[in-house]
């Protein structure tokens, strides 16, 4: 019994009526050899199941479905999804009029798929397989600056460099556009610590680290952080390594500095 | 099959925006208003960048009656002449800007912490 069913629902089905069960099909028939190992489990659990499944359909069928999501731990990742959407044809054929499905909204009915609706659905597709395709690429962890004072009049911002690093620019480029932000001088130390002049906060590097990573590390198409700063005859260009765009982005200017201090230093 | 997608011809123009920037004022005509520390907690605002075809004496006066500081126009012998200002007052000059219409807000660029 269980054996003419699962012909069934591999070759024959003549029971589509809408476009996108062709493609479940299909991504069905491409697992179909690697799955027929499974399919053998599968009888087993799918006669319990049916046997089962005579008090009432709706417990029998999420039972079926459970199973065969256990077994297919055999098959790979792909199979997996296929042997999902597998079943959902399975329950389309056999829970006609019970409106089983509160995963697809239009699943029982005749109305056309809506945008959203199949947008949500491959997004969740996607998710399952492999997590770091989809949904928020943004996870650019950055360590907040730590900050000492040095003296009264001098800052030490302690993780430049490791800043840096997880920036993958260099640290000269970095310093910089910092010391040009804040209008100050500065240098780095015996132990690669920058040694800004004046008195400044953590928050105030955060708001200039974050501008420098908006500027010069984020590629604007992709918003990945995974670019490369190159200069080409005079002007810096930056590269992204994901989707292999590239653009030209402005040199560090410290502008106009005004005079601060004692002015018989210079005349 | 994505990007196939993506060459698909639309409406959208991405050249558009840029040929606008470039009519509007150019990528280079920035005002840049930055700040500066001083001894203390005091600190110092300049204005780089403005038109020259505006007098910068006369919109001194103004800034330095609205938010009640001094100031003064430096002459720079690179950037010309810039306005300078007694205080943090990055985010009043750039909204006083806008309000009289002498810049426009995408031209204003807030350096500094």
């Amino acid at each position: 019994m269980g054996d003419d069913h699962d012909l069934k629902e591999e070759g024959g089905e003549i029971a589509p009526f809408d476009p996108s069960k062709k493609k479940k099909k299909k991504k069905v028939v491409i697992q179909d050899p690697a799955d027929d190992s499974v399919e053998k489990l599968a009888e087993k659990t799918e006669t319990l199941s049916v046997s089962e499944g005579l008090e009432s359909t709706f417990s029998g069928l999420k039972k079926k479905k459970k199973k065969q999501v256990e077994s297919s731990i055999l098959t790979d990742e792909v199979g997996e999804a296929g042997e999902e959407l597998e079943d959902h044809i399975g329950d389309d054929e056999e829970g006609e009029g019970i409106d089983l499905h509160p995963r697809y909204p239009w699943e029982g009915s005749d109305r056309d798929y809506e945008y959203e609706e199949l947008l949500g659905r491959v997004f969740n597709i996607l998710r399952e397989n492999n997590p770091e395709l989809a949904g928020d690429r943004r996870r650019t962890v950055m360590r907040p600056p730590q900050v000492l004072r040095e003296g009264t009049k001098k800052t030490v911002f302690v993780n430049f460099m490791d800043l840096c690093k997880t920036m993958h620019r260099q640290p000269d480029h970095v310093m910089a556009f910092l010391l040009a932000e804040l209008g100050t001088s500065g240098s780095l130390d015996g132990q690669q610590r920058l040694v800004v002049k004046g008195r400044f906060a953590p928050k105030n590097f955060e708001g200039i680290l974050r501008r420098y990573v908006n500027e010069y590390v984020i590629c604007i198409g992709c918003k990945s952080p995974d670019t490369i700063l190159s200069k080409e005859n005079r002007l810096f260009f930056l590269r992204c390594e994901k989707c292999g765009s590239g653009r030209s982005v402005a040199p560090i200017k410290a502008g106009f500095v005004a005079r601060v201090g004692r002015r018989n230093a210079g005349t | 099959m994505s990007e196939l997608d993506h060459q698909v011809p639309s409406a959208f123009d991405p050249f558009a925006d840029a040929s606008a920037d470039d009519s509007g004022a150019g990528a280079k005509e920035y005002v840049h208003v930055r700040v500066q520390q001083r001894n203390g907690r005091k600190s110092l605002t300049t204005v780089q960048g403005l038109k020259k075809e505006y007098s910068y004496n006369k919109i001194l006066k103004d800034l330095k009656k609205e938010f009640c500081c001094n100031g003064t126009v430096v002459q720079d012998p690179e950037l010309g002449q810039v306005i300078q200002l007694q205080g943090d007052q990055r985010k009043n000059v750039s909204t006083f800007l806008v309000q009289a219409g002498i810049v426009k807000k995408e031209h204003i660029k807030i350096h500094g912490f």
